[in-house]
């Protein structure tokens, strides 16, 4: 399942991707603590399967709590992204 | 002095029951209580077919509408919540109803109610409820396979519906085909915002637009912002929508025009199809506890 969270604005699309069949996979978790926002944690979804998520609270904010990790030159790889073995991570902008 | 004032956005709220099923002694009956922001359903099932369901407004508090619900959907049926081996929360007020065994997101009792509804060929479900608004993809056993939801803002929603159902002095259940009425579709207004679309269609109104015309630029903007929504994760057929405004004729023809796709059509009410897959997720959930003996 590709779980989307976020948002569209005025502004643009704001969504993280967590792809959750590759997600399942890994045992590390890593991206709940490199994320320096500590937007991620590990949940039992509908299906009975443990997986990441976005925290509640980040959900409607990840263009801002994502900010500090997106520079606007010199972008580095984002850390939740680097974190993720499986690649289940994406963002959309 | 008083004024009594027409409440144009209030819709009708109602409950049913099958007097065809005769539910006592039935060895399964479950229920699925869907507390959304604006309406709450409770879907009661006898050995897997639908029996009873409510649809009413939500109240300020969440476990109170859950009891409220429950209570009208059993209403002369015979039956008592005693009588529901397991019940499924779901809805933003999912985990506030107090008699429920379990919650489970909406995104994936949209996505089991919708399989039941719309057959097993349904791939994309948009989920049009009171405050967000839900695009989901799902397999052929309505497991959901991709979902995006929008709850930032009021747009494309149906509050902000009844928001210009009310700005107008139009029934809620007139809006749709009102909107249909005019001689050539209008420009939409603001898609990103009620609050503008509502300042923009009260100086359409100075201009001497007609409220038809004002209505046609609203359903429009709702219906493009949706698919740009539904765009994100790539609208597949077979194609349904769910919620209050799937009873909009003006946004569903609209979008169904966008998007080039006829969307399909069921004999139950749009709105209880959260409350329909939670029952569905219960009836599982209980078949499996007895599997365990439990």
């Amino acid at each position: 399942m590709k779980a989307n969270y976020g948002y569209l604005d005025g502004s643009g699309e704001y969504f993280i991707t967590i792809d959750t069949d590759l997600c399942i996979e890994c045992t590390h978790r890593a991206c709940v603590e490199a994320c320096p926002e500590g937007m991620f944690e590990i949940i039992t979804d509908d299906y009975d399967d443990e997986v990441a998520a976005i925290k509640e609270e980040h959900r409607k904010k990840v263009k801002y709590d994502c900010g500090a990790c997106k520079p606007t030159t010199d972008r580095p790889p984002l850390p939740c992204v680097v974190a993720c073995p499986p690649g289940a991570i994406t963002h959309s902008w | 002095m008083t004024t009594a004032t027409k409440e144009y956005w209030r819709w009708k709220e109602y409950n049913w029951h099958d007097e065809n099923i005769d539910p006592k002694g039935a060895e399964t009956i479950t229920a699925g209580v869907d507390i959304g922001s604006v309406s709450s359903q409770a879907v009661v099932m006898v050995n897997g077919q639908l029996y009873a369901y409510s649809n009413m407004r939500t109240g300020s508090d969440s476990p109170d509408s859950a009891r409220n619900a429950m209570n009208w959907a059993l209403e002369d049926t015979g039956l008592t919540l005693d009588d529901i081996h397991y019940t499924v929360g779901t809805g933003y007020g999912r985990v506030n109803v107090p008699f429920a065994n379990r919650a489970i997101t909406e995104i994936a009792c949209h996505a089991r109610g919708g399989n039941s509804m719309y057959g097993p060929t349904v791939r994309t479900i948009l989920d049009m409820g009171g405050q967000d608004c839900k695009a989901i993809h799902c397999d052929e056993k309505g497991k959901v396979t991709n979902f995006l939801m929008n709850d930032k803002c009021a747009a494309g929603t149906g509050r902000g519906m009844e928001v210009f159902a009310d700005l107008l002095n139009v029934s809620i259940e007139d809006v749709g085909d009102m909107s249909l009425d005019v001689d050539e579709e209008p420009e939409p207004v603001s898609s990103t915002c009620v609050v503008f679309a509502k300042s923009e269609a009260s100086s359409l109104l100075r201009e001497g637009w007609s409220t038809k015309r004002v209505l046609a630029a609203y359903c429009s903007a709702m219906a493009h912002r949706v698919v740009s929504l539904l765009e994100r994760i790539g609208v597949e057929k077979d194609f349904a929508i769910t919620g209050g405004i799937a009873k909009n004729s003006g946004v569903v023809t609209r979008l169904e025009k966008e998007l080039g796709l006829v969307s399909l059509k069921s004999k139950y009410d749009t709105q209880i199809a959260g409350g329909l897959g939670a029952a569905l997720f219960a009836k599982a959930l209980v078949e499996k506890q007895r599997q365990k003996g439990g």
